[in-house]
């Protein structure tokens, strides 16, 4: 550690300290087996999906960014031209 | 083909999850694809260690349950290209790993990846027998302190007992890599030798992490000590013991030996 790193540096623990308590708010949810919001999106989604179409899970990529105040859900499908679901 | 290392150590606490982060970011910066998996069900920590916390979607649970394919539950690191993390499960179902599904997910990540890196949990329940089952070789993380050097010697034991290797009649590669270490106590006789630690032990040496302030920053930060100040002394140790790990012959260096008279003047005065 050079000497102008170590007056320049901000302590880390505030860092620390934010990421806990968006982590945990998040987690925090889940007690009692529920899913948090964005995991229910996500599945409902998927379901409704799968309902229309057959879903090859290969070609199903999900994202999700945890945030402060927002979070993100990113569900990409690759749905191909004669994909409907034959009626059963 | 791909090398299968465990990081384990009985004892919690000791820096496996540290270590894990730190030894799969130095390989995977060698440019060799490399996934680090948590096996610790229900207190997954390896995802906020390595700063993915927000990220992850699906675990190690979903994708042995039959929930998600492999790569959906793989999560890339934003740093480096080619680390992957798969993250342990939230659940309380102790049952959830089952020796099957952690069979086929070893199986199929060895057709991709260079390194696969097992982060066990403390403890010598299923998820630590698991973690160790298809291991190639294993990382025995230890602290210079009793209780930590004897809980090893059990998980060594272990190692040669309950591993696909030992059943197989095969030799367990083994790796001692002391953590936490301080050699100004040390020195003053304060604290276990690297020497007295190899001795107990019996199994070669492949580094010694000095007790740092840069692992618990790089920790507050979500980066792999490795990926963080790469200057500071823990991220040399690692680096250097990753490259061991792959093979390359490096001397073990004492962290601290070559101190300033003046920390040598103050390391003498406190004795």
């Amino acid at each position: 550690m050079s000497l102008f790193t170590f007056f320049n540096r901000k302590g880390s623990a505030p860092a620390a300290r934010e990421r806990l308590q968006i982590l945990l708010a998040h987690e925090r949810v889940n007690i009692g087996g529920q899913s948090d919001l964005v995991t229910l999106l996500r599945e409902e989604i998927l379901a409704v999906v799968a309902k229309h179409v057959a879903i090859d899970p290969e070609k199903v990529t999900v994202t999700m960014e945890r945030g402060d105040n927002v979070s993100t859900l990113e569900v990409d499908i690759e749905i191909p031209l004669h994909a409907e679901k034959k009626a059963a | 083909m791909a090398k299968v290392i465990v990081v384990t150590s009985g004892k919690g606490g000791v820096g496996k999850t540290t270590s894990t982060a730190a030894l799969g970011a130095a390989l995977a910066q060698r440019g060799e694809k490399t996934v680090v998996i948590d096996f610790d069900v229900g207190l997954r920590n390896l995802d906020l260690v390595m700063g993915a916390e927000r990220r992850v979607v699906y675990d190690l649970v979903n994708v042995i349950q039959g929930d998600a394919k492999l790569p959906q539950a793989l999560i890339r690191d934003k740093r480096v290209e080619t680390l992957f993390l798969l993250p342990a499960s939230q659940t309380r179902d102790k049952d959830a790993l089952t020796s099957e599904g952690v069979e086929i997910v070893m199986e199929t990540l060895k057709r991709h990846f260079d390194w696969i890196i097992c982060d066990s949990p403390a403890g010598i329940e299923r998820g630590a027998t698991l973690a160790m089952r298809h291991a190639d070789a294993a990382v025995i993380v230890t602290n210079p302190e009793v209780s930590s050097v004897r809980d090893s010697d059990r998980i060594i034991g272990l190692l040669d007992s309950k591993t696909l290797k030992a059943e197989n009649g095969e030799r367990m590669e083994k790796h001692l890599l002391l953590t936490r270490y301080d050699p100004v106590r040390a020195a003053r006789g304060d604290m276990l030798k690297v020497d007295d630690v190899l001795e107990i032990l019996s199994i070669p040496l492949l580094g010694i992490i000095p007790e740092s302030m840069e692992v618990l920053r790089a920790s507050n930060l979500g980066t792999p000590v490795t990926l963080a100040d790469k200057t500071s002394a823990p991220a040399m140790a690692y680096e250097q013991a990753a490259r061991r790990l792959a093979g390359e012959i490096i001397p073990v260096t004492i962290p601290g030996e070559r101190r300033s008279i003046l920390a040598k003047m103050f390391g003498r005065r406190a004795a």
